[in-house]
């Protein structure tokens, strides 16, 4: 009986030659990733009088909720993250100009296959899209993990996706992820790891995987991987770490799945989220016609140069309908540097779009707030209530395609017909 | 961490997510109290002030899913509760519940049998959940684990790490 990908990285970052579903490992991280709530792990250091960490080049730490800081609390709160990144050599430290987290460590080469990743946010599973396990815990234990240098991991069962068949026009792999929430539910694979494996998946780019594997939280997995291929190997080609050299990890052929589904996607259409639950998804049919006031392209989910280029491709030469706010905030700088390099930025900016600062936005509360009763179509990957300001306001979820459509003629709109 | 737990049940649904329990925009805080002001609120009028009259949650499927913010836990404990007990936790409001000393239990069973304002009593040593005359199973923590919990939460846990070695 061979092993899939969690089980190989949980045993290599645990000192075991192998280990099954169910048992309970300590396990070493490569890497513990701390955003904005950084502070908050240094102020439980200070509370357990700790002073030495375990390795101060495994942590990285990116400032990338409410960048710049709007409030005096924020500015003080990143002084002391600054400060403790600073004091203690910190090599992998990204300010607030940088953008996500994610998406920054993907695009320095501090993610490689294979590796164990954890870190203060949810969507840590993005980085299965380069084959490493990643995985969200609190504040607390990251402090904890900056100490001694390990957590306790449970070893999840692993459910396989196997996707065929092509996505048709206008059609995305955030279409598909919100498909498998919608059919599977918020724990429809609760504590599992999820692998993409299938003839289709081989098409879809780095940045597509970035969406699926991000998604994927949203269906309550403990990681996501798609197995890293060619398209892997030139992504990370003169970005990874010099001190790290490419070792693809995969799946063995008789591997144990709990469950397997397959997907064609050449079935599949626009997708929406509708509020104020990922897994409340429909078909765009059923909610085109929605008045929307705001439109946010952004987020570790969607807000990746390929998406902003899906949209620009849309919105060249048409307008954004006078009812509604476009606001785009890059995933990164480099994705915004890209598009100013490309003229996505003109474009989009030309079209009637806003631009702020790259890092999470509106998605975490900072520019891009909602009055009561509004409504905001998002490429973010959550619309729970009051999560972008007034809990009356109310939030859809899309891929940018479809947010394009939408936000020139004002209502949820199919993108289809700009194909 | 007392070995019996007692009191009155408020009983929420499935999918209770993290932005419910305590928005993103408190996230500045870590305190208890200034947390606790604040959970629940985008659930309209009366809350969080009503929870305080219960000690107990109970709720169905994956409470707690969405972001890994620790202070869904803290903020849960600041409002005077003493455990939730639900049919599934997500995993990242699990870890952070333990680190946090917050008692959790898995039990759907107990789901459908419950209702607001019925007193329960969690024996933490026979692992069982009662109501009136009825008692329900729920699995043990992992030792190393159920020591995490007992010692109040992680930063304790790693207090006392710290001080042995």
């Amino acid at each position: 009986m061979g092993f899939t990908i969690a089980e190989k990285i949980l045993a290599a970052k645990s000192g075991r030659t192998s280990v099954r579903p169910g048992e309970i490992v300590d396990a070493y991280p490569d890497l513990v990733m701390s955003h904005t709530a950084t502070w908050r792990s240094v102020s439980v250091m200070q509370k357990v009088g700790a002073t030495k960490l375990y390795d101060p080049d495994r942590l990285a730490v990116v400032l990338d909720h409410i960048a710049p800081a709007k409030t005096e609390k924020n500015a003080t709160d990143q002084q002391v993250s600054r400060n403790f990144a600073r004091s203690n050599g910190i090599n992998k430290f990204y300010d607030v100009d940088a953008g996500i987290a994610h998406l920054v460590l993907m695009e320095a080469g501090h993610v490689a296959p294979g590796d164990l990743i954890v870190g203060t946010d949810s969507h840590c599973t993005i980085y299965g899209s380069l084959g490493a396990l990643g995985t969200g815990i609190g504040y607390t234990e990251v402090a904890s993990v900056w100490i001694t240098g390990k957590l306790w991991m449970k070893v999840p069962d692993t459910f396989k996706i196997i996707l065929n068949g092509k996505l048709p026009p206008g059609v995305y792999s955030k279409d598909l992820m919100l498909h498998l929430i919608g059919s599977l539910g918020a724990d429809g694979c609760g504590y599992k790891a999820v692998e993409f494996h299938g003839d289709a998946t081989s098409g879809l780019s780095i940045s597509e995987r970035m969406t699926m594997t991000n998604l994927a939280m949203e269906m309550g997995v403990k990681c996501a991987f798609v197995p890293p291929d060619a398209k892997t190997e030139e992504y990370l080609y003169g970005r990874m770490e010099a001190s790290k050299c490419y070792q693809p990890v995969s799946a063995d052929a008789d591997a144990v799945y709990e469950k397997e589904l397959p997907v064609n996607l050449g079935a599949l259409g626009p997708m929406v989220a509708c509020p104020h639950e990922v897994e409340n998804t429909k078909p765009i049919q059923e909610v085109q016609g929605t008045r929307i006031d705001q439109a946010f392209l952004g987020s570790c989910a969607n807000a990746k140069y390929e998406d902003l280029e899906v949209a620009a491709r849309i919105l060249k030469g048409r307008r954004v309908h006078p009812n509604v706010r476009l606001i785009i905030t890059p995933g990164s700088k480099q994705i915004l540097l890209e598009a100013s390099n490309t003229g996505v930025f003109q474009t989009l900016l030309e079209a009637g779009g806003m631009f702020t600062n790259p890092g999470c936005g509106a998605c975490a509360g900072d520019g891009g707030i909602m009055a009561d009763g509004e409504v905001c179509l998002s490429t973010a990957n959550r619309n729970f209530i009051g999560r972008m300001g007034s809990s009356k306001a109310e939030i859809y979820l899309s891929s940018p395609a479809t947010l394009a459509a939408s936000a020139i003629k004002g209502v949820i709109s199919d993108p289809r017909e700009f194909f | 961490m007392e070995s019996t737990i007692q009191g009155r049940v408020y009983k929420f649904g499935d999918n209770v997510n993290s932005d419910i329990i305590i928005p993103g925009r408190y996230l500045i805080y870590i305190d208890r109290e200034r947390l606790a002001q604040h959970a629940f609120e985008v659930l309209g009028e009366g809350f969080p002030a009503k929870l305080r009259e219960f000690q107990i949650l109970v709720a169905g499927r994956n409470f707690g899913c969405g972001s890994a913010r620790e202070q869904a836990a803290t903020a849960i404990q600041g409002l005077g509760i003493q455990a939730v007990v639900a049919c599934s936790f997500a995993r990242t409001f699990y870890r952070n519940a333990i680190n946090d000393g917050l008692p959790i239990f898995e039990c759907p069973e107990l789901y459908p049998d419950v209702e607001e304002g019925d007193s329960l009593r969690i024996d933490l040593a026979a692992s069982k959940i009662h109501l009136a005359d009825k008692q329900y199973a729920f699995p043990q923590l992992p030792d190393s684990v159920k020591k995490i919990l007992e010692l109040g939460g992680l930063a304790n846990y790693l207090k006392t790490q710290l001080a042995g070695t």
